[in-house]
């Protein structure tokens, strides 16, 4: 991401409302995108001359390229005392990089046309580059620099912790932002997920230029890089490409070994006092991993839980029959090294323990009695009929397949997860939610004022 | 082009799709001729219904969408936020479906569906397989104008667009920020009042005020159908004579938008917001502006590319004075909304680097106007902008759902379909000496409102000491 939209000040938050309510929901939508289905498109398995892989989907209507790759790692790769440094990494490779400082870099990217980005999660590094065709060489140039000679001069460097910092700020003060943070702080206290990856103030004012250059060299290589191609280009032409942007990175990635873990039980309510008028709960225990037999199950299970818009039973019974929210939902997050299944509400200071209730008991029932034999008919038709619906645009493609790579879920994935979905039955759902779907483990986090709720 | 809206569900995709950040060149509008011209068609029912068709046939998909030529700013004075009220009531029932069913209904044919509220348009929408499109515009038929609703169901909707309004503006000091300043931005258009309405007045709205309105505005002769993806116009043209085209025009409806317009503007207004709950200091302006509707030929072009060269992204010279050169910022960024029927705006923005006062920053925004408007901007610069811009057109080609929302908002606010395609063409057209003009005409402080989003508690006044209460025991 472009630093000025990573990094929401109030500002921009101001001028995007929707933008900001929407954020929220990304962590969701990011885990549908594992989750996807076949059409009629044809996935090639493309390797450079160099040894590079990668997918390509050939889309020859619109003259565009969309490049999405991926180095695994993440910010659980930030060294001790450093937490950030993934992110800052992130904000920090489109300014400058060979012989070209910080704005002329900019004004190249502009005058060609390109758009290039960067963004960090717990385990992986992600890039990003599109390209109108014939501005195509132009655009492999600057990413090649981007990932390989990166300037972090220190005018730069400071000016882009400047940012950071103000996001700090900014987080400290968001309800949404803070209840995420401090949820993982409670689950995986002591663990590298527990660090939030935009890090705190002391750790943002160590990170040196020598950090980022440490974090590129260890992170960018061969051995972790998953690549992504949609759009106008041949498997000839992506090979070239392949080698041009990435031949040049190491073998071999230098990463630090993350333990497996589970996030702690909870017992109560966690509040952090703010002063606001709605209080904004996150809600979470552990969940299943991505490539656990029962992971489908747990997916379509969330998905009438709490994952289906209006079509969810938390939705139904907060919103729609008490009027208590304007969001509530939950997903179930796999991760490289654990897995969490999250939710969140946002309501008044005076209904959140009412809130809060309804969805506990849902949650009890649910995993007592699995659901209808009609609710999973509906989810499925709803899951399988919606499914080309990620695939119609080329960036769209291109950010599914990358999940699919990353997650390691194979080639056949598009073409068989329909089926996968299709032949669920109510016991594997119950099956599932026996695996995870544990209230009385609930860490429960709370910012805001609320009334009748005891902390712990 | 910003669009500012709200909507009935928060929905990461679309979102995103207006809220990203373009690079871009000119050299591509040559090999773009093709896929940036005529690539919609448009006809009109018998019955007023505007129809718009985008053709994309790489996926077996399409976006539905019906927009309404109505919006926030046609409210009743005093019922603020019943525009967007009766968009989340318009998911309850008619005779055919059930309360709450509308968005099942949709899910279970594996179709999305959402709608979005904003001053000016209130749109409708689903995207699906394309095999169930009369199946949605069947349903999309039956709910312009045989809605029903019943007290608690209404009064229920009306506690989450409560929450709602908690969510997005009254956690958010940024948001109230926005919506104070608006207000003082509009003496009289009823653009300064909040799409999703003030508090007491979203509070005291029932099911009398929403049938009212829906029955004043909904209609196929207020509306405009927009669908884009793997169809034919024969296709469209048929399917909506059958569901659509089949409601009869309402005749009584007053076609013509007349809002209160603006007095002439004569004193600068500055506003200040004491929360500790903002986290660092900010200063903002909006200018008052024409719109792609109301400026002249030429115009509006020139305020998109005048507002890129001097404030969007980290090559503008707000970013280049105020962020790396001087360091009084750690961000800042301005955009020119234009989409506005009455009325567009200029935004700006600047957060303080830990130190440094608003004031000072202020002084060198305004330096930085000052400077714009006198001296106008380099070849370079206005190359650069173009690129940027026009590239923004092109890149939004890829998405079916961007397409759509293009040409519905164009319709909704009066323009065409070759309004849309040629505005490449007319963004390449603008001259320095046309930005220049556009500066100096709109960035003039008597039209603005300045304020100031400072993160400290102010000093309680008597007033306000007197107000306060016990704290709570909790």
């Amino acid at each position: 991401m472009k630093i000025q939209a990573k990094v929401a000040t109030a500002s921009s938050a101001t001028a995007r409302i929707l933008g900001a309510a929407a954020l929220s929901l990304i962590t969701l939508f990011i885990l549908f995108s594992l989750i996807r289905p076949a059409s009629a498109m044809e996935i090639k398995q493309v390797k450079s001359p160099g040894g590079i892989e990668a997918w390509l989907v050939e889309s020859r209507q619109v003259p565009l390229l969309a490049l999405r790759f991926a180095f695994v790692g993440g910010s659980t790769q930030d060294p001790e005392g450093k937490a950030g440094v993934a992110n800052f990494m992130s904000a920090m490779l489109d300014e400058g990089a060979g012989d070209l400082d910080s704005a002329t870099f900019q004004e190249r990217m502009e005058d060609i046309a390109m758009r290039m980005s960067f963004e960090d999660s717990r385990d992986t590094f992600y890039g990003s580059m599109e390209t109108l065709s014939e501005n195509r060489d132009a655009a492999v140039e600057l990413l090649k620099l981007a990932l390989t000679k990166p300037r972090f001069d220190q005018d730069a460097v400071d000016r882009i912790r400047r940012q950071l910092m103000a996001n700090l700020a900014y987080e400290a003060k968001s309800p949404d932002r803070l209840a995420s943070r401090t949820w993982y702080e409670t689950a995986f206290k002591g663990h590298a997920y527990g660090v939030s990856p935009t890090g705190d103030e002391k750790s943002i004012s160590a990170i040196t230029r020598d950090d980022l250059e440490a974090y590129r060299k260890s992170n960018f290589a061969k051995s972790n890089l998953k690549v992504v191609a949609v759009g106008d280009i041949d498997e000839a032409a992506l090979g070239k490409l392949l080698d041009e942007v990435f031949g040049a990175l190491p073998e071999k990635a230098d990463l630090a070994p993350v333990a497996e873990v589970e996030p702690v039980k909870g017992n109560g309510y966690n509040v952090v006092e703010m002063d606001v008028p709605q209080s904004v709960a996150m809600f979470g225990m552990g969940g299943l991993k991505r490539k656990d037999p029962d992971f489908m199950a747990g997916f379509v299970l969330n998905h009438i839980l709490g994952g289906g818009g209006f079509s969810a039973i938390l939705m139904e019974e907060v919103r729609e029959k008490r009027g208590l929210a304007y969001s509530v939902y939950s997903y179930l997050s796999p991760m490289d090294h654990s897995s969490i299944y999250l939710g969140s509400v946002a309501t008044k200071n005076e209904s959140i323990a009412e809130s809060l209730e309804i969805i506990r008991k849902e949650l009890t029932r649910i995993a007592k009695d699995g659901v209808s034999e009609d609710d999973l008919k509906n989810a499925k038709s709803y899951l399988t009929g919606s499914y080309a619906l990620r695939f119609d645009t080329n960036t769209k493609i291109a950010s599914q397949l990358l999940g699919i790579l990353v997650e390691d879920m194979g080639i056949d994935y598009v073409t068989t997860r329909n089926a996968q979905v299709e032949a669920l039955t109510v016991d594997d759902l119950k099956k599932a939610a026996a695996r995870f779907l544990k209230p009385d483990d609930m860490i429960v986090v709370v910012v805001g004022k609320p009334n009748g709720l005891k902390g712990l | 082009m910003r669009k500012t809206g709200i909507r009935r569900f928060p929905h990461v995709v679309a979102t995103l799709l207006l809220s990203l950040m373009i690079t871009a060149t000119q050299t591509h509008s040559a090999a773009f001729a093709e896929d940036s011209k005529a690539r919609a068609s448009s006809f009109t029912l018998d019955n007023g219904l505007e129809v718009i068709v985008v053709p994309d046939t790489r996926a077996p998909v399409v976006t539905h969408m019906v927009w309404y030529r109505v919006g926030a700013a046609d409210e009743p004075k005093g019922a603020s936020g019943i525009a967007h009220f009766l968009e989340h009531l318009m998911f309850k029932s008619t005779e055919k479906i059930a309360i709450g069913e509308f968005s099942k209904i949709v899910a279970r044919m594996g179709g999305q569906d959402n709608a979005f509220t904003s001053q000016d348009a209130t749109a409708y929408f689903q995207r699906i397989a394309k095999d169930r499109l009369a199946d949605v515009m069947a349903m999309e038929a039956d709910r312009m104008v045989n809605l029903r609703l019943t007290e608690k169901e209404v009064l229920t909707e009306r506690d989450v667009i409560l929450e709602e309004r908690r969510s997005r503006t009254d956690n958010n000091p940024g948001a109230i920020l926005t919506e104070q300043m608006d207000a003082a931005l509009y003496y009289s258009h009823p653009y300064g009042t909040p799409v999703i309405g003030w508090s007491h007045e979203i509070a005291s709205l029932d099911q009398h005020d929403a049938i009212d309105f829906y029955k004043l505005f909904y209609a196929p002769n207020n509306a405009i159908l927009v669908v884009a993806g793997d169809v034919t116009v024969d296709e469209v043209r048929r399917l909506a004579q059958e569901t659509y085209g089949k409601i009869p025009a309402n005749n009584k409806m007053k076609l013509k938008r007349e809002r209160p317009q603006e007095p002439p503007h004569l004193v600068a207004r500055r506003l200040t917001l004491n929360d500790p709950r903002a986290g660092k200091a900010s200063m903002h302006r909006f200018y008052l502006a024409p719109s792609y509707v109301t400026a002249a030929k030429g115009e509006a072009e020139a305020l998109d590319v005048m507002m890129k060269i001097l404030a969007s992204g980290s090559t503008s010279r707000f970013y280049k004075k105020l962020v790396v050169e001087k360091q009084l910022a750690s961000s800042a960024g301005g955009w020119y909304y234009g989409d506005g029927y009455d009325s567009g705006k200029v935004s700006m923005y600047a957060v303080a680097a830990d130190g440094v006062g608003l004031p000072e920053i202020e002084a060198e925004i305004d330096g930085l106007i000052a400077d714009i408007a006198r001296d106008g901007v380099t070849e370079a610069e206005l190359k650069r902008a173009k690129s940027s811009l026009t590239a923004e057109y092109i890149y939004g080609i890829d998405s079916q759902s961007t397409m759509a929302r293009r040409y519905g908002w164009a319709a909704v606010v009066g323009q065409s379909a070759s309004d849309v395609e040629s505005w490449p063409d007319d963004i390449n057209a603008v001259s320095a000496e046309q930005v220049k003009a556009a500066a100096a005409k709109t960035l003039q402080l008597t039209r603005s409102v300045t304020g100031y989003l400072v993160p400290e508690a102010a000093v309680p006044t008597a007033q306000r000491a007197h107000d306060m209460k016990p704290a709570d025991k909790g």
